[in-house]
């Protein structure tokens, strides 16, 4: 066996990280309101119950329009820093993708109040709107470290031709780059769709009275008679992230395999 | 004519106008909000609204008041515990995945590692909590095997069980910056070392370790900076003498409304965690350098 004892501690180690999501559906189908073992037997009614769960719609619905809007938007701005830094050499290069790529190590809550007050400083209201400018900051890094990828792996020649054939720049990018890039982007849409669905502090800090669905399943974590209700639906949601995850990391590497790039694996 | 009009001025240029959303949009609503809680930290907190009179007494009182002095140095220990904890433990993964899994094969590891990472981190610290409470699986688990006669109780609700779970959310992040380290090293030095006569032990630590470096402090950073500022973990898990700074900053914004004061503490935070990421980049610099 190769790595020997490595192999065993790298197997242990994948039991420390899955543990809590194996214990999920554990309890999303055990038959108690205690979240406690011994289980007590198999049942679907935290499942039928979330279906009624007041509050729990209107949550959903928050979230999918803040995860859709910030990953197209963050995915935009993605490609423009993911071009920019791969293609030209600009003075404060450094610098500014420095700024932009901020968010990946500031701790959440400082993005978190910072923006908070300035927006109350300017006036604008606390909405869906308020948490999609906050998680478009917090995603933009990571779509433009899938995106770098992505980019890197083109063939700078394939773009001279397009000009020698008389493309202009706007045309060439349109019609040669983005069709090799577009699994990239797809992978990136779908990351920061995960990111922004997960995201809790931001929409906690600029949801105001708009409820998302992290922020919901927190409220309800106070009340010891609803958390079955909420392993049931983490239960749907790990499996939805994952879902997408996988989707996620097909087209990533369907993208360096058709740009004739080396796979260095990860999303980072 | 076309080509050679794109000379070095305008691919400055038109690098700098592509660069120009992304920049623009972090300009607007990163370094001013970053730049006004600064000033913010110097202002005065009156009754509805913030008096913009310059002051100390919001740093005076972050640094002096031992209630948040505490709060400060156990988020501090905290942060130094899960990056040792999540850094040393995921080094051998790393080194696993990169000498010992078969090419073909690393991404779907990366992939298996990364997974846990991306799935709803609320839900995840939630089940520590029932992983480590007094019915929890550790108990009980301890208990039926007959190790323990009643359930522990140092596992919840303490510093313990927030290094536990932050250790756990941030093992990814620590992994791959080592695992790219590792990827690089040119695999000829290993057999190099290995035909000067140096044991296997005395390569990796003449020769793979101090190449897997910049992906060590790359990880040390990447763990130590968020980790500080988290909120989730020590409010779930963490109980009255786990929470740290971002419960108070919480507490200051959203609940007591002092904004200066609330500011001072972050910008503190920041800055003491800026200041000991640089002491750590200047001690390590020997390691950061590209081949000579």
């Amino acid at each position: 066996m190769r790595g020997g004892w490595f192999k065993v501690y790298a197997l242990a180690y994948l039991v420390f990280l899955y543990a809590p999501i194996v214990l999920l559906p554990m309890f999303a189908f055990n038959d108690a309101t205690v979240i406690a073992f011994p289980l007590n037997g198999f049942t679907t009614k935290w499942f039928s119950e979330m279906w009624v769960a007041p509050g729990l719609w209107p949550a959903l619905k928050n979230s999918l329009i803040i995860a859709v809007s910030s990953a197209v938007i963050a995915t935009a701005l993605g490609i423009f820093a993911a071009r920019a830094s791969t293609r030209y050499k600009f003075p404060g290069k450094a610098g500014i993708m420095g700024l932009i790529m901020l968010p990946l190590v500031l701790p959440e809550i400082i993005v978190a109040v910072s923006l908070l007050v300035v927006l109350l400083g300017i006036g604008m209201p606390l909405s869906i709107f308020t948490v999609i400018l906050g998680h478009v900051l917090m995603t933009t890094p990571f779509t433009i470290a899938i995106l770098t990828s992505a980019f890197q792996s083109l063939d700078r020649s394939l773009e001279e031709a397009a000009y020698d054939l008389g493309e202009t720049p706007i045309s060439a990018f349109r019609l040669v780059i983005l069709p090799l890039v577009m699994p990239g982007i797809i992978s990136s849409l779908l990351i920061s769709f995960t990111i922004s669905l997960d995201e809790f502090i931001i929409a906690f800090f600029l949801g105001g009275t708009q409820v998302t669905l992290p922020v919901y399943i927190f409220s309800q974590f106070r009340f010891p008679q609803s958390v079955p209700v909420i392993m049931a639906l983490g239960t749907i949601l790990v499996a939805l992230s994952i879902l997408l995850l996988s989707i996620a990391e097909y087209f990533r590497r369907r993208g360096i395999a058709k740009s004739g790039g080396k796979d260095t694996g990860g999303f980072l | 004519m076309k080509r050679s009009a794109r000379g070095a001025g305008t691919e400055a240029s038109s690098g700098l106008l592509l660069v120009s959303p992304p920049a623009i949009y972090a300009l607007v609503l990163l370094a001013a909000p970053l730049a006004t809680i600064i000033l913010y930290s110097f202002f005065t907190d009156g009754y509805l609204e913030v008096i913009r009179e310059f002051t100390f007494a919001n740093y005076r009182e972050t640094w002096v008041n031992p209630l948040y002095r505490t709060v400060m140095l156990r988020s501090l220990l905290v942060s130094v515990l899960v990056t040792l904890a999540t850094v040393l433990l995921a080094f051998p993964v790393a080194y696993f995945v990169s000498f010992h899994v078969d090419p073909s094969r690393k991404s779907l590891w990366l992939f298996l590692i990364t997974i846990p990472f991306w799935t709803s981190y609320l839900i995840r610290v939630f089940l520590w909590k029932v992983i480590l409470g007094y019915n929890g699986v550790v108990n009980s688990g301890l208990l039926s095997l007959g190790i323990i006669d009643e359930p522990l109780t140092f596992l919840l609700y303490n510093t313990n069980s927030v290094v536990i779970t932050l250790a756990h959310a941030y093992a990814p992040f620590a992994i791959l910056p080592i695992f790219v380290a590792l990827e690089k090293i040119d695999r000829s030095l290993l057999e190099a070392g290995q035909d000067l006569g140096e044991t296997r032990f005395a390569t990796f630590c003449r020769v793979t370790l101090p190449l897997a470096m910049p992906g060590v402090v790359a990880s040390v950073l990447i763990v130590f900076i968020p980790t500080i500022g988290d909120y989730v973990t020590p409010q779930l898990v963490g109980g009255p003498e786990g929470r740290m700074v971002a419960n108070l900053i919480q507490l200051q914004y959203l609940r007591l409304d002092n904004y200066p004061l609330g500011s001072a503490i972050a910008v503190s935070a920041m800055g003491i965690v800026a200041v000991i990421s640089l002491i750590f980049l200047f001690l390590t610099r020997r390691y950061l350098k590209g081949p000579k």
